[in-house]
This record gives C-alpha cells, structure tokens and sequence, in this order.
C-alpha cells in the first residue's frame, strides 16, 4: 500500500508531461501504418508471380522534388514496338512506403498508340516508386525512381489530430 | 453520377497515334481521412476505368486508392477509322459513369 502511495506521489508534473508528450509522439508515429520496402515486394510477386523484374525497357518521369504526396504527376513509358506480335501487355506502379504499395494496373490494349501512360498519384512521403511492365512474351521489366516529397498525402492529419 | 470531362482530339489520319485524356470528379477517398467529428471516412473510390473504340479495348486501368482525388489518365490510341471512342468508370459501389465523343478519320 505504502509502495503504491509513494509511486503515486513520484508523478510529478514532469513526469506526467512526458509521459503525454510520449504517448502522442507514439500514436503520431503508428497512426498511417508505414510500409516497408518487402511489402512492395510481396505487392509485385502477388501481381506477376514468382518471376523476377529486369531492370529497363520502362521509364518513370517523376518530379525529382513534390511538395504535396496528395498529387503526384506520374508518367510512364515503354520501350516496345507496340507491332501486334510484340506489345506491352500491362503495367503497374507501386510506392514502397505508401500504406498501400499498389497504386495502379494499367492493361494496353492492341490499339493502343504510343506507349505512354500519364496520371496523378499519392505518396506518403519520401520514397522509391518502382513500375513494373509485363510485354506479350511475358518477359518482366522494371524501373525505380526516388521521389523527394515535403508534404506526404497522410502528414496532413498527423498535424490536425 | 459524377461529372467527368474527356478530350479526344475531333479528327485524325489513319494510322496516327493520338492522345486522349480523360478526369473524372471523384473523391478516391483512401480511408485515412477524418471528417469533422473525427471519425474516419469509409473507402470510397473508383475501381475500373475503361477506353474502348472501335470494338476493342484500349486501356483499362485498375485503380487503387494510391491515386489521386479526381482520377486522371492520359493515354494513346491508334486511328483506324471514324467512330465514337467511349469511356466507362465504375465505382465500388457498381455506379458507372459514362462519356464518348465523336472521333472522324480523315
């Protein structure tokens, strides 16, 4: 009892505040589930099986720097004739720390143009984005670029709540 | 049903490879957002979108929420003859939304 009571009384007021200024810094720290370079990793051999990427035949433009994750401009593109024996059949791109690795599958069609795909992504911070394309002998090809990013598309809620 | 804008070029030459692109006005809701009562937002997003022209698929893209709010795609397909070039989003929900425009081969 006496032992409880002095424990008690050793919670003094600077205790107390770093005992709250730890417990928000760990909920900030947990709160967005970061993700780790395997979970990309298991994303890619959950989409294309066991078979391991080349690096080349497809290129990403990225900015080098993004000041908000919330949109992100992303391009690929592929080196393939796009002739109807030899095309790319489908692309994907992921981001080795966003909460979700994958961000998109594209499917060429055979009327497809040029072998250039543009879109907006979201990224949680400061990453690798890695595009995965797949070309009708279904050989694997890969890119990765590094993203600097200020503002990632989760830090926002972090600062709010 | 959501607004979605779409350019497609009025006329090609046969053969030409042109460039399409095509928002739609959606949320993508990604389940890691909070509304003002604190609670989290559901996700809610677009699952699928797909170009056809000309009986055949040009691009379908499987989203997932790493992309944006206001999904955008630019995208190319080769002209083979005049026709309308459509587009279909389909959300979780299985609501579509729908857009073609008139592409004339000259």
């Amino acid at each position: 009892m006496t032992d409880r009571a002095d424990n008690r009384r050793a919670l003094s007021r600077r205790s107390a505040m770093l005992r709250i200024g730890g417990g928000v810094l760990l909920s900030l720290v947990v709160l967005p589930g970061a993700a780790a370079d395997e979970d990309a990793a298991a994303a890619i051999k959950q989409l294309y099986g066991e078979r391991e990427p080349t690096a080349g035949r497809i290129s990403l433009q990225l900015p080098a720097l993004a000041e908000s994750g919330n949109s992100v401009p992303l391009t690929i593109t592929v080196d393939s004739p796009m002739s109807a024996t030899d095309r790319v059949l489908r692309a994907s791109v992921f981001a080795n720390r966003n909460p979700r690795p994958l961000i998109a599958t594209v499917l060429f069609g055979p009327k497809y143009g040029t072998p250039t795909f543009g879109t907006n992504i979201r990224l949680s911070g400061t990453q690798d984005v890695i595009a995965v394309a797949e070309m009708s002998d279904h050989s694997l090809w890969s890119a990765q670029v590094r993203v600097l990013v200020t503002v990632g598309a989760c830090d926002a809620l972090q600062l709010r709540y | 049903m959501p607004n979605s804008r779409i350019k497609v070029p009025e006329s090609a030459a046969a053969g030409e490879s042109i460039e399409i692109r095509a928002m739609i006005m959606h949320p993508m809701e990604n389940g890691f957002n909070f509304d003002s009562q604190g609670t989290t937002i559901p996700v809610h997003i677009i699952t699928d979108f797909v170009c056809t022209y000309d009986g055949a698929e040009i691009v379908r893209v499987q989203l997932q929420p790493g992309l944006s709010a206001n999904p955008y795609f630019s995208f190319y397909l080769t002209v083979t003859r005049s026709g309308s070039v459509d587009f279909k989003w389909t959300d979780q929900d299985g609501t579509v939304t729908t857009n073609s425009a008139q592409l004339q081969v000259t």
